[in-house]
């Protein structure tokens, strides 16, 4: 990691997240094919493509939710060929669903204190609610405006509470590198509004914000760098209006 | 199920005048289905007198201990066990056997090890095995989820009855073991009804204490996620096995607990007490009282025991046909109660 020659430049100072060649196969399909992408520190970089091209599989292959086939992640400077669900907020990395995927059957108050609590399940057994886990959801909750709610079942929520909340879920974990599948699908203007103003913030707080749409004015508003993926290979890569008005990446996303 | 003081003072204040009684009982199911039930126990208890209302008692209080237990993985983990009875099993023979006495050997046809332990000595040892045993089988089981986890508790149900039958040299298969010994402090022997069921009955308390204990606890709250979304739960960093496995083992050591206690008030047991039915049964008292609450467990016992019991003393019903005729009525409600309240009696979360 660290490098004897103070001239050399150190990607993981400018990376915060890289992969090396990873690949993921399904059957015959190759849903990631030896993908190399480096992600900004502290940028909100999205990553857009047609559908089947492997952008969730990337986001699934980051969150550890898939195992990698091939290649390596490396995360903060730290090479990873194994990453595991449950150890990628330890690396600084958590995630929303593109199909929303809230505790159902529990309220939006549990929801969110279910991330705050220890996580080893001795100590868990012994650990009560504290105030400051309370104070954390209700700031939580009131970030995303949810607070009004806090006592309904996460079941019970319209679609685009649901989207909010399982936002202010990741929120709660305090990580550094941010993955959201589709955070804007099937959300109301005024709600794409707010959670737009909610990436933003995060990006000011010195988040990296990594975001899968299809939504090409909220990607050219927000994004700071731009990945086009088709058939689980890079396409295009670069600053977005740039990208977005290239001739293959029109042909194999935008159409005509 | 969260003990509120503030239910408290309203159920007071609700006491004190009728009219705001009738109002708030006003299609409040959950409140008429804890009335009745327990106003039925209450009136049973007096017509039939203090022997019946003990005996009841302890059998009510050994498939509570059971059925608490058994909520705590099938409600509040999410993990729909068939296979609770093997851990009861296990609990059981591992008390008769560390009891038994080399005095009662020639009576028996079919010698098996005598260990002679107190009671209060065989206990814990019991517990502790259907915890050991109970580490082994959920490694196992904590690679399967959802209609498949089913499926493997069923086998381990099935597998636990046929060591009992056939395993004769310790548990002396179908022939069963009797004299079991009754619990003893010193030279107080628990051999009066009343004394069990005080026993009995403490132990349930624990167990619910425990429960309760754990549900309110961090952990608790981590099971309920668990049982939303395994995968999500796992993302948010926590490794869910462990958590399964805790859950698991803790279930089947209070089964283990209850079996022990089994085995020393019945003082005879043979394999046929520990058949999948029984965790059919099990099963279905949870649904009935109502997934993921401790209350909804104890009321689902007491429909249970009040059944069976209820029933001896229908005039035209044979004697014979009551336990049959028992797991009839059974299914019938369930069928209706998941027809009209899926979430059972006094429970919240839909299976």
């Amino acid at each position: 990691m660290s490098t004897s020659r103070p001239d050399k430049i150190d990607l993981d100072e400018i990376f915060v997240l890289r992969t090396k060649e990873v690949s993921k196969r399904f059957g015959a399909v190759k849903a990631v094919d030896q993908l190399s992408i480096s992600i900004f520190r502290e940028w909100i970089t999205c990553i857009v493509g047609p559908n089947g091209s492997g952008k969730s599989s990337l986001i699934n292959l980051l969150s550890g939710i898939l195992p990698l086939d091939e290649g390596v992640v490396v995360i903060d400077g730290v090479g990873l060929r194994v990453l595991k669900a449950h150890e990628a907020p330890g690396h600084g990395i958590t995630r929303t669903f593109q199909e929303v995927r809230l505790f159902d059957q529990i309220s939006v108050w549990d929801n969110i204190m279910v991330t705050l609590t220890e996580r080893r399940f001795l100590p868990a057994l012994f650990e009560r609610t504290s105030p400051q886990h309370k104070e954390k959801t209700q700031s939580i909750l009131q970030s995303v405006g949810m607070w009004e709610k806090k006592d309904a079942m996460a079941m019970d929520l319209s679609y685009g509470q649901r989207k909010l909340l399982e936002i202010g879920r990741a929120m709660a974990m305090d990580v550094s590198i941010y993955l959201f599948d589709e955070p804007f699908a099937g959300l109301f203007p005024q709600m794409l509004e707010r959670v737009k103003s909610i990436l933003k913030d995060m990006r000011e707080q010195g988040n990296t914000i990594i975001f899968v749409s299809h939504n090409m004015d909220i990607v050219r508003e927000l994004s700071d760098h731009l990945f086009v993926l088709d058939s689980g290979a890079l396409l295009a890569v670069g600053e977005v209006d740039e990208v977005l008005s290239r001739p293959n990446v029109i042909d194999a996303y935008l159409g005509t | 199920m969260q003990i509120d003081t503030t239910a408290i003072v309203d159920m007071l204040r609700l006491a004190q005048s009728p009219r705001e009684f009738l109002r708030f009982a006003k299609g409040n199911l959950e409140l008429w289905a804890n009335l009745l039930i327990i106003g039925w126990a209450v009136v049973f208890m007096v017509w039939q007198g203090t022997g019946f209302a003990i005996s009841v008692g302890t059998v009510f209080a050994i498939w509570a201990i059971l059925a608490v237990s058994l909520n705590l993985v099938v409600g509040f983990t999410g993990l729909l066990s068939v296979g609770h009875v093997g851990f009861f099993g296990l609990g059981a023979y591992t008390v008769a056997i560390l009891t038994s006495d080399a005095a009662y050997e020639q009576l028996r046809t079919e010698a098996i090890p005598t260990f002679g332990l107190p009671f209060f000595a065989a206990l814990p040892v019991a517990i502790l095995f259907a915890g050991l045993v109970a580490v082994a089988v959920g490694i196992v089981f904590n690679r399967f989820r959802d209609d498949i986890f089913v499926l493997v508790s069923f086998g381990f149900a099935i597998i636990a009855f046929n060591v009992f039958l056939n395993l004769r040299s310790v548990t002396r298969g179908a022939f069963g073991i009797h004299e079991i010994a009754r619990p003893e402090i010193g030279t107080w022997v628990f051999d009066g009804e009343l004394e069990f069921l005080a026993l009995v009955v403490a132990f349930l308390g624990l167990v619910v204490l425990i429960s309760w204990f754990i549900v309110t606890s961090s952990f608790g709250r981590v099971l309920t996620a668990i049982r939303e979304d395994e995968q999500a739960t796992e993302v948010f960093g926590y490794q869910v096995t462990h958590f399964k496995l805790a859950i698991w083992v803790i279930s089947a050591m209070m089964a283990g607990l209850a079996g022990g206690l089994f085995a020393s008030w019945t003082t005879f047991i043979d394999p046929n007490s520990f058949i999948l039915l029984e965790s059919m049964l099990l099963v279905c008292i949870v649904i009935l009282g109502g997934l993921a609450t401790i209350w909804g467990s104890l009321l689902g016992a007491i429909v249970f025991v009040l059944l069976e019991e209820g029933m001896r003393f229908i005039p035209f019903l044979p004697a014979e046909y009551v336990g049959q005729a028992r797991q009839v009525v059974l299914g019938i409600l369930l069928v209706i109660l998941m027809l009209f309240r899926p979430q059972g009696l006094v429970g919240r979360y839909k299976l």
